[in-house]
């Protein structure tokens, strides 16, 4: 299987307050098309750093991250965007949608960009397979977590992505409504043959990937592959 | 898998921005529309200004003949001579002729003297309006009589009526009509000089068009087929300039008359331009804390692919909008206040003003809305493009450092540009337009220094062992998301605009009151004939009043400067020498010493003429400088029809503000002495009642002495100063409502940012009580500081005029600046706990569901 994900002795450090702070240093591996995977590791190891800096929403210091054969060091901010809009999907931990759109509206936005047409019902179908159909005309201060977190599922999809980054998709929800977030989001995945990258805590929910890379400190130190995943 | 897969070529798609930018200001239009309401009443104020001058413009084209009365007048300071008589009489197919010089007249009835301006009128002046009297035939038949037309104001003053009688000079007239309206005159002239017009031919019986007497002489023309006076006058131009007259058309009065309210109406602009300044302000740091409230916003649609550009114009458009929005509300504002400018102007306004929208002002103030609203937000919105999609993972609270970057630079450079190029429109001067752009700079970057000063110190000062309401209170000023500097800088500058206003009145008030104050002379007798001089004197000691000075008057003309005359002048057109400076007519004087309010600049003062020597003559320093002359420099005068050559010896510097009379020429003693003249006599008169029964004792003894009581003067300059500073006041008002609306906006963002911190206050047990004492504190110290620090500003700003502008002592008129100070602020912390109020009274969970 062709790999849609290549990071190589990619290194991110920060000045502060006068130091070199490294936050993530030396990684590399690569991510097979259609592949779920997990990034695990304790907090402020690094793990949401090497989220955005995959999905092209930071530059590395050092290294190369190639997202579906795409160098995204060599591209500008603008043109990162347009990579994200044209083959990334995105879900976050604090569901991340504009709070002045509509649950619709929030689900068309990728496709609006993207110029498509007829998206008013491609978005209102995705709406409906996370179960919110009755709900599109709803802002996202009327949903409840679990609501918001399927609409930003819906919203992920809408631009059929060849790779999906899910940050702690079930950190803000309770046990029952991230089975069922949980849920969806393999079974969008499974059926879209979207490649996913989720950063967790949870090694219940890791354990759901095929794959999960352990980082510690900055460094990758583990790559296992799951069994019966 | 695609090799090239990065469309970058992804066209601007605009109908998505506009929907977006729709959508992204659901929940905030209220708020938006807060912030452009800062701008509003500038626009106002400059789209009331325009259409003002625009229709005034109009008016003045359409009513100028009736502004001069006549096809052409020509004017001179002396009788037409035999030269130029043919041709006076050759012109126009209707004439008429008018002396007016100033004069004492006397009210038998209330036995009341006043001084007035005088009109003999011969012939059926005016032909285009008319003299508005009433009764209404008054106005043409006071001519065929003993009769007299007397001012409304001076009618009302002497408690006259009409068919009651007044004096002038040794003839009585019956008074036929009171005059309401003469063409060109406006409420502050008649203020000034209430005019009475009398019949021509009974002028010689009044006894005081004596040679040497002050009067001008007028001759009306009018043509009953249409001619273009302008271009009769340049063929007869050159020979009524010989002669030393002055002519005046339609179309000179046209331009002079909306020259003259083209000065005020850009004066007024400024004025108006200053609340729009303001209000930007207050936009642009409302945008300011707007859009970091939207960073996380901005940040997921980054993510989802939008390009920062995008970004920027979504927030533009928002803008955009609000602008028109806010412009078109201040514009429609502005057309229905345009209505109440000829009411506040009335005074100064010699024609009826119509008040028709103009389109045109309105399209003006728009577009200047518009422009500035987007000049001011950009400073805000060019930080979008720094907004990194990574907010999404992680809210960064490092601050971009947008010092460095070059485009904030180049907003500010054309916010300058802008301000500098507008003010030069309404100025017409470049130099001017830089002090006014640097002057307000200056202004603001004081008031954002004592903010930040404020906020330093504060750090500073605020000890742990205060109570946690002065701590809280007081640390509100500096904590994140304060409005220290905005609050700062719109309330203080409101402030320092109107506290100049009053200082400056108080300052002019001041130095009339001064002058005319303790024992200086308060009274000055002119037009006094030598055969009258030691006379009048007497009289003055006979009613116990010091004779403080007696000056010789003598009226001459120019006729060569260093040998070149005034057709010379005309034609070289190297030279700096203004041919006005022949037209002119110079009162001057004789005497052997120098006054204690005269000091010699250069040269040697002589006050003896030497038989057989040039005439050595003193000039004032700016004569010298007007007329590019010098100590050596040689001047020819014409005395009365005799040519008189003199050298300058000397130029002195005078004292212009001291009561007395001063002069630009001073010629020594031994060479005037025996040329036609009139004295001036000044003295100290107690009070009103020594002042009225000397008046009538000169005025019965002397009709044809004039007599300026600087108690009355002063009531007049009181008058215009209040007429004046009434219509500033007006035009500052927008500034100080904009101030106001500034700071509710300002006050209410904070609201915003501040309810959660209050709310959890509240949840933490804080009472109402605590809340409000915290708001209260921290709005007091603002209000307070705000005040205080525009009050200096106004009081150095004020300052700066006495001594360079108006040259006179700078004094504070206290009482005004405390009132100010106490209003100031009071009213913020009102606003401030106003605003306030809904986290006061609302159940904490009630606004957090609202608000979050």
């Amino acid at each position: 299987m062709e790999n849609i994900l290549n990071i190589k002795d990619l290194t991110k450090t920060y000045q502060s307050a006068g130091r070199t702070l490294t936050v993530l240093d030396d990684i590399n591996f690569s991510v097979a098309a259609g592949s779920t995977n997990a990034i695990v590791g304790p907090s402020g190891s690094g793990k949401t750093t090497l989220l955005g800096l995959c999905a092209g929403l930071d530059r590395p210091t050092s290294g190369l991250v190639e997202l579906n054969n795409i160098n995204l060091g060599s591209l500008s901010e603008d043109q990162r965007a347009q990579v994200r809009n044209q083959y990334v999907g995105f879900i976050f931990q604090n569901f991340q949608l504009l709070p002045t759109l509509t649950a619709l509206e929030n689900v068309m936005v990728p496709l609006e960009l993207r110029g498509e047409k007829n998206i008013r019902n491609r978005s209102l179908e995705l709406l409906d397979k996370v179960g919110l159909s009755d709900r599109g005309h709803h802002y996202p201060a009327q949903l409840s977590g679990g609501e918001q977190q399927r609409v930003s599922l819906a919203r992920a999809f809408s631009n059929a992505p060849q790779i999906l980054f899910a940050d702690e998709p079930t950190g803000n929800l309770d046990a029952e409504t991230s089975e069922k977030v949980v849920k969806l989001i393999f079974d969008l995945n499974r059926e879209a043959g979207t490649t996913l990258i989720l950063v967790t805590h949870d090694l219940e929910l890791a354990a759901k990937t095929q794959r999960i890379l352990r980082i510690k400190g900055g460094r990758l130190v583990a790559d296992q592959l799951v069994e019966n995943a | 898998m695609d090799n090239n897969p990065i469309n970058t070529r992804r066209r601007i798609n605009l109908p998505w921005l506009f929907e977006m930018a729709w959508r992204d200001s659901r929940r905030n239009r209220s708020r938006l529309m807060l912030f452009i309401s800062a701008i509003i009443f500038g626009i106002a104020a400059l789209v009331a200004i325009y259409s003002f001058r625009y229709n005034l413009e109009n008016d003045i084209n359409a009513q100028a003949a009736t502004l001069i009365g006549a096809d052409l007048e020509i004017s001179a300071g002396k009788l037409a001579d035999a030269s130029i008589k043919p041709l006076l009489d050759s012109l126009g197919d209707r004439r008429s002729q008018q002396r007016s010089f100033v004069s004492m007249i006397y009210f038998p009835k209330s036995k009341g003297t006043r001084l007035v301006q005088v009109r003999a009128l011969q012939g059926g002046f005016p032909y285009y309006g008319s003299l508005e009297t009433t009764p209404v035939q008054a106005g043409q038949n006071f001519k065929t009589g003993k009769m007299a037309l007397v001012d409304k104001t001076l009618m009302l003053q002497f408690n006259a009526r009409v068919n009651d009688s007044i004096k002038v000079g040794n003839v009585t007239f019956l008074i036929a009509g009171v005059l309401n309206k003469a063409p060109g005159q406006t409420g502050i002239t008649s203020g000034i000089a209430p005019l009475v017009y009398i019949p021509l031919q009974y002028l010689e019986q009044t006894g005081l068009s004596k040679k040497g007497s002050r009067i001008n002489f007028s001759y009306f023309y009018k043509y009953d087929r249409p001619i273009n006076a302008d271009k009769l006058v340049k063929g007869i131009g050159t020979r009524l300039d010989r002669a030393g007259m002055n002519y005046e058309t339609i179309e000179t009065r046209k331009e002079g008359t909306g020259r003259s309210f083209a000065d005020l109406t850009r004066f007024l602009s400024l004025v108006g331009f200053i609340a729009l300044l303001l209000g930007c302000v207050g936009v642009a740091s409302a945008i300011h804390i707007y859009i970091r409230e939207k960073i996380a916003s901005i940040a997921i649609m980054r993510c989802l692919g939008v390009k920062a550009s995008e970004a920027f114009l979504i927030y533009l458009i928002q803008i955009v909008g609000i602008g028109i929005i806010g412009s078109l509300t201040g514009a429609f504002l502005g057309t229905f206040i345009q209505h109440i400018l000829p009411m506040v102007m009335k005074d100064f306004l010699p024609l009826t003003i119509s008040t028709d929208i103009s389109w045109l002002a309105i399209g003006q103030g728009v577009l200047l809305g518009i422009i500035i609203s987007i000049l001011f937000a950009l400073l805000p919105l060019i930080s979008i493009r720094n907004i990194s999609p990574l907010n999404t993972l992680r809210i960064s609270y490092e601050e971009i450092n947008l010092i460095r970057d070059p485009l904030r630079w180049l907003v500010y450079s054309l916010i300058v540009l802008f301000v500098i190029t507008f003010t030069y429109f309404q100025l017409g001067s470049w130099m001017g337009s830089l002090f006014f752009t640097i002057g307000i700079s200056i202004a603001f970057l004081i008031l954002a220094f004592t903010a930040w000063l404020l906020m330093k110190v504060m750090r500073l000062i605020i000890q742990s062992s205060w109570s946690y309401l002065w701590r809280q209170g007081f640390a509100n000023l500096y904590r994140p998301n304060n409005q220290t500097i905005i609050l700062i800088v719109s309330i203080g500058l409101s402030t320092a605009f109107i506290c100049t206003l009053f200082f400056i009145q108080g300052i002019l008030i001041n130095q009339v009151n001064l002058s005319s104050g303790g024992s200086q002379s308060n009274m000055i007798l002119f037009d006094i004939q030598t055969s009258q001089k030691k006379a009048v004197a007497e009289l003055t000691r006979q009613q116990g009043l010091p004779v403080q000075q007696q000056v010789s008057i003598v009226t001459v003309r120019i006729e060569k400067i260093n040998g070149k005359t005034a057709e010379q002048v005309k034609k070289d057109t190297a030279s700096k020498i203004s041919p006005h400076a022949f037209s002119n007519e110079y009162r001057v004087t004789f005497r052997d010493t120098l006054t204690p309010s005269e000091k010699i600049l250069t040269g040697t003062w002589i006050g003896k003429a030497e038989p057989g020597k040039e005439i050595p003559v003193s000039v004032e320093e700016h004569f010298a400088s007007r007329n590019h002359v010098k100590v050596g420099d040689h001047l020819v005068f014409n005395v009365q029809g005799v040519s008189v050559p003199a050298i300058i010896a000397s130029t002195r510097q005078v004292n212009w503000n001291r009561i007395q009379t001063n002069f630009q020429v001073v010629f020594p003693t031994g060479v005037l002495e025996a040329a036609p003249q009139f004295h001036v006599l000044l003295t100290h008169v107690p009070s009103a009642q020594v002042s009225a029964r000397f008046q009538r004792a000169i005025v019965r003894a002397f009709p044809n002495v004039s007599i300026v009581d600087l108690g009355l003067v002063l009531s007049v300059v009181n008058d215009l100063l209040d007429k004046i500073s009434y219509i500033i006041r007006f035009m500052s008002a927008f500034s100080i409502i904009t101030g106001i609306v500034v700071l509710i906006a300002s006050v209410r963002i904070s609201k915003y940012q501040r309810i959660q911190e209050s709310v959890l206050l509240r949840t933490l047990g804080a009472s109402r009580k605590q809340i409000f004492a915290i708001t209260a504190l921290e709005y007091l110290f603002l209000g307070t500081l705000s005040a205080l620090t525009g009050i200096v500003i106004a009081a150095t700003g004020s300052w700066l005029l006495a001594k360079y502008s108006f040259e006179i002592p700078f004094s504070i008129n206290v009482l005004p600046a405390v009132i100010l100070f106490f209003i100031i602020a009071l009213l913020t912390v009102v606003i401030g706990l106003l605003n306030s109020r809904g986290v006061l009274n609302k159940p904490p969970l009630e606004i957090l569901r609202t608000n979050v």
